[in-house]
């Protein structure tokens, strides 16, 4: 039983439901929620490089490159905001934030 | 099963547990080790698939950077967990019905439907390609047919930063510092105002009669 396309994408695919049952659990706590995000992240990911893999194509990995760069400039300004939100609120609970009543 | 696949699923098992406590543990740093974990087997997977540069830059970049950014903000915050996680199991049983449905549907097409092993084609077309190692090969793409889009990229890091340091920048409130620029701008107007008096002033009227002397009259004080 030789490895193939199909297990990895399986793995992402198990990887990504995890992070989006994350996100249906943590709805309070934001932190999670990024963490949860970046779950995703690493799930898209992996499917990138396993197809660049399995077709012999290096563009996939190029991609992933550049999603790997978008990821961290997110993480960065979403940490920053928390910062910012724990300042102002002195607590990071998302039920609290309804300054906009959105 | 040869030694490569048994090392695929003992990465995956990993992996997944890594991101179940993730999402369940209770102490966010918690969280952030598992996810430190998580990311740690995913890039051992990578290195199964041969792209050792993306493996090793998840290493350094999230390991080594986001990740203790993180652990960073989570260590710095004063989280109340317990409030954050009264509403915990509400929704668990629609988050796994959803993730079931997810993982089932996705696992028996993607099982069935690809059932791509490292085919000769793509044996041959990456035999051509390895000759270069990875990284060597991935540089030649980056830097030749990609280079405005790693610009951009460039410029997406600059802007992140500058937004992070614009966020979380205050000045403290007690602070004495002084702008220069403000004391460079300052006008003789701003620090010294001239007032026009009249040069005498009538004398203050009596107290015993105060309804001879008109309001008029009074000396006009211009401040």
């Amino acid at each position: 039983m030789t490895l193939t396309l199909g297990h990895f994408l399986t793995l992402g695919a198990m990887l990504f439901a995890v992070a989006v049952v994350g996100i249906f659990l943590n709805r309070k706590n934001l932190i999670v929620l990024l963490m949860a995000v970046e779950l995703m992240l690493l799930a898209v990911n992996m499917n990138f490089v396993a197809f660049s893999h399995y077709l012999g194509d290096m563009h996939g990995q190029v991609f992933v490159f550049f999603i790997l760069t978008v990821a961290a400039a997110e993480s960065a300004i979403g940490l920053a905001i928390l910062v910012l939100l724990f300042r102002n609120k002195s607590n990071i609970n998302v039920d609290e934030l309804q300054t906009l009543k959105g | 099963m040869d030694v490569k696949t048994g090392f695929f699923y003992v990465f995956s098992l990993v992996l997944l547990f890594a991101a179940f406590r993730v999402i369940t543990a209770r102490n966010p740093v918690h969280a952030v080790l598992y996810l430190m974990l998580s990311f740690s087997q995913a890039s051992a997977i990578w290195l199964l698939l041969k792209a050792e540069f993306l493996a090793i830059t998840l290493v350094l970049v999230y390991l080594g950077a986001v990740m203790v950014l993180f652990l960073f903000v989570v260590m710095m915050l004063d989280i109340k967990i317990d409030s954050l996680k009264q509403s915990f199991w509400k929704h668990f049983p629609l988050g796994a019905t959803l993730g079931a449905i997810v993982v089932l549907e996705m696992s028996a097409v993607l099982l069935s439907g690809f059932k791509v092993s490292e085919s000769p084609k793509a044996l041959l077309v990456l035999g051509q390609a390895q000759e270069l190692s990875n990284t060597k090969e991935l540089g030649k793409l980056l830097y030749t047919q990609y280079v405005y889009p790693i610009q951009v990229a460039a410029v997406i890091l600059l802007v992140a930063m500058i937004a992070a340091i614009a966020l979380t920048l205050r000045e403290r409130k007690d602070s004495k510092a002084i702008d220069a620029s403000l004391q460079v701008r300052v006008k003789a107007a701003d620090r010294l105002q001239v007032l026009s008096m009249e040069p005498t002033r009538a004398a203050p009227p009596p107290s015993t009669a105060p309804e001879s002397v008109p309001a008029s009259a009074a000396p006009e004080v211009k401040s």
